[in-house]
């Protein structure tokens, strides 16, 4: 790891919305190219992309829809660049086919989803986390991701660096599942200096020619890539291919292929997943949520304690890869885990799957268009405590 | 040029080229071969245009990057040994983008079907005319969907038999030279694959164009679009284009529509030169930023690199 590059540090206190905090976030962390499309609750951040990019060497490009935006992160990262794109509902709906594609050539690119109500054009200026299942499944075929949920701006300009990091560990492409409220909520960021923000460089071959291999099936991140023009002559296809970059197309390879994708980010699950957790040490009663909805979750949670009722809370920063074994950990000494987000009930499946019966699993979803009261968590928390 | 360090390939540390096999052979992935095209297509003859077209350009091999969506010419990327990108159907434009743009010393070539590329891909076309980007964009046109078994596609001439229109094609084509024209593109040729000459020489002019440069190719699908036609084999196609293309260099674009089995307009119809993409950003950015400004600029401590 090597220090941030100064230029993109606008170093100092500010007072942002997350949008905003999120292209602050990828430019400290060497995103120098952005491709995006239109979208309401997202723009925000491609537009102050846009604005900053003369300064800091950076392009922005604003494509002709969502899909020609994902398909030039790929180009622009085997160009060599650290790429970025931000979008919301309909526009992740039609980025969807070109996720696979990276995920499939294993290209590093950060993919913010500033989440809106749905489904369809939906609740275009109004919240939601209704798309953290799309996000793991919503490309065709298995494949797995990295996804990351803030919960302030702050948190933005932080996970952003962490995601590019990521990705460039992992070469997959990370997402960041915002939602309109942190999205256009406006809190002091404090940007480090670029001395104290450590960045994963892009790990690009240099060996000898004969020697390259775009792609090595271990299981494990860290492989080098190459950079067009550099000489190697790579090629990278969307066909199952073999370590070369070609199209091998055997059932045999499929399996090395797909068990090396799922792998390298299930088999090192315990250093992508980051989580908060209060009071669960005690606790009988588990409070589990995400992003915006873990800033009520916690009041609620706090609110319970007075009362007398042991409730701890678990606020997930990374959402993919599940946190599996906290969870089984936790299901086989608590009285119950409520899972709490702003949609009809996703990742409370994940709960009860890894729960398996050992708990009770409650779900307190809200559709979307506003965050949860906190009474109504409180309630939960009451229900289950009993 | 003979390197001086004598390496065995194109050296980055001397930037020169070492004797390096410029045959056709030498220029495609042979442990990839036998490909996967039919006899009589003309893919095979585009590819060997291109090939021939690098070498006579002078252009460093290493600089140019193949680019391919999907379709029987989306395999075109996978069997030229540069850089290549196999991506998705009919986002090869958007890829080649995005790589040009990272990489501006990037000459970017994008082979492209016609259903690929006016199809399922056409907004990326008309969008990176408009921009002038800096591509070249190879477009064989055999008036059909190969890879999927001969099903009618924008650019097959009203009256043809698809599979999907067995009674005929009733929708109106697009005339590619004049959609590129109208979009913006700055370069714009139109050849069959019987003229494989000017296919090289065409291809030649569009590397070395600053812009988005645009070649068509008309080519014969034996297995699919003749034989659901009636229409002979490949011979019969290169006979067919010999009697009926018409050599006119500089035609109004207008005037470029294919009749079923008509007469087609061939030649270089549109050079004109025009600020690229690039050029603009570029320009706007230095009247921002001064005369220093420059696009991935340097980092401090690669400066500092360059410096010891």
């Amino acid at each position: 790891m090597v220090n941030a590059d100064p230029k993109g540090v606008d170093a100092g206190p500010h007072f942002l919305d997350g949008d905003h905090a999120l292209a602050e976030g990828a430019l400290a962390a060497g995103c120098r190219f952005f491709a995006g499309y239109p979208i309401t609750p997202s723009t925000e951040t491609a537009e102050r992309f846009a604005e900053r990019a003369p300064e800091v060497g950076a392009l922005f490009i604003q494509m002709e829809d969502e899909l020609a935006s994902i398909a030039a992160l790929i180009g622009a990262a085997w160009g060599g660049q650290k790429v970025m794109t931000v979008t919301s509902g309909p526009g992740f709906s039609l980025m969807m086919e070109n996720i696979g594609l990276a995920v499939m050539t294993e290209t590093p690119m950060v993919i913010a989803n500033v989440q809106r109500g749905g489904p369809s054009t939906g609740l275009p200026t109004l919240t939601a986390q209704q798309d953290m299942m799309q996000v793991r499944f919503g490309s065709h075929g298995d494949y797995n991701i990295i996804a990351l949920s803030p919960d302030s701006p702050q948190e933005c300009f932080d996970l952003a660096v962490w995601a590019f990091n990521l990705s460039e560990i992992y070469r997959v492409p990370v997402f960041i599942m915002t939602d309109e409220t942190v999205g256009h909520m406006h809190e002091k960021v404090v940007i480090p200096p670029a001395d104290r923000i450590r960045i994963v460089e892009r790990n690009n071959y240099k060996g000898p020619k004969e020697d390259f291999r775009p792609y090595k099936f271990d299981c494990q991140g860290g492989h080098p890539m190459a950079r067009a023009g550099d000489g190697y002559r790579f090629h990278i296809t969307g066909l199952t291919h073999n370590e070369r970059g070609y199209p091998a197309m055997t059932p045999e390879q499929n399996v090395k292929v797909l068990t090396h994708l799922m792998e390298k980010i299930d088999g090192n699950a315990e250093q992508i997943i980051r989580l908060e957790e209060d009071g669960l040490d005690d606790a009988d009663v588990v409070v589990v949520s995400y992003g915006i909805t873990s800033r009520i979750a916690i009041r609620a949670v706090h609110e319970a304690r007075e009362l007398g009722l042991k409730v701890g809370a678990l606020r997930l920063i990374t959402v993919w890869p599940f946190c599996e074994a906290r969870i089984r950990e936790l299901a086989s000494r608590v009285k119950a885990i409520i899972v709490v987000e702003i949609n009809y009930g996703q990742m409370v499946r994940e709960a009860e799957r890894c729960v398996a019966g050992r708990c009770r699993v409650v779900s307190v979803n809200h559709c979307g268009g506003a965050v949860h009261d906190p009474k109504v968590i409180v309630g939960a928390i009451k229900e289950a405590a009993l | 040029m003979s390197c001086p360090s004598s390496c065995e390939t194109s050296c980055q540390s001397c930037g020169s080229e070492a004797d390096e096999d410029t045959s056709v052979a030498g220029m495609l992935r042979m442990e990839r071969m036998p490909h996967i095209w039919c006899p009589g297509c003309g893919i095979g003859s585009v590819v060997t245009s291109f090939v021939e077209a690098v070498r006579r350009s002078g252009l460093n091999r290493d600089k140019i990057a193949v680019v391919s969506g999907i379709g029987c010419t989306g395999r075109v990327a996978g069997y030229v040994d540069f850089d290549s990108i196999h991506s998705t159907h009919g986002r090869a434009i958007p890829v080649a983008t995005g790589l040009h743009l990272a990489n501006p010393d990037l000459k970017v070539v994008v082979f492209s079907g016609d259903g690929d590329l006016t199809g399922i891909g056409g907004n990326h076309f008309i969008h990176a005319a408009r921009r002038n980007m800096n591509l070249t964009v190879i477009c064989v046109n055999n008036f059909t969907y190969g890879m999927t078994g001969g099903q009618v596609t924008p650019t097959t001439p009203a009256g043809a038999n698809a599979s999907t229109t067995p009674y005929g094609n009733y929708e109106y084509p697009f005339s590619l030279p004049f959609l590129a024209d109208a979009a913006g593109a700055t370069y714009i040729a139109r050849w069959t694959s019987l003229h494989s000459r000017n296919i090289t020489q065409s291809i030649e002019e569009a590397l070395q164009h600053r812009g988005f440069s645009f070649v068509e190719v008309i080519t014969p699908c034996t297995t699919l679009y003749l034989r659901r036609n009636r229409l002979g084999d490949g011979v019969d196609t290169l006979q067919y284009y010999q009697d009926n293309s018409i050599l006119k260099h500089g035609a109004d674009t207008r005037e470029t529509a294919i009749d079923f089995q008509g007469k087609m307009l061939v030649g270089k119809f549109v050079e004109r030169q025009k600020p690229t993409y690039l050029d603009a950003v570029n320009a706007t950015c230095a009247r921002l930023i001064g005369d220093d400004y420059q696009l991935y600029g340097k980092t401090p401590p690669e400066k500092e690199a360059e410096k010891k």
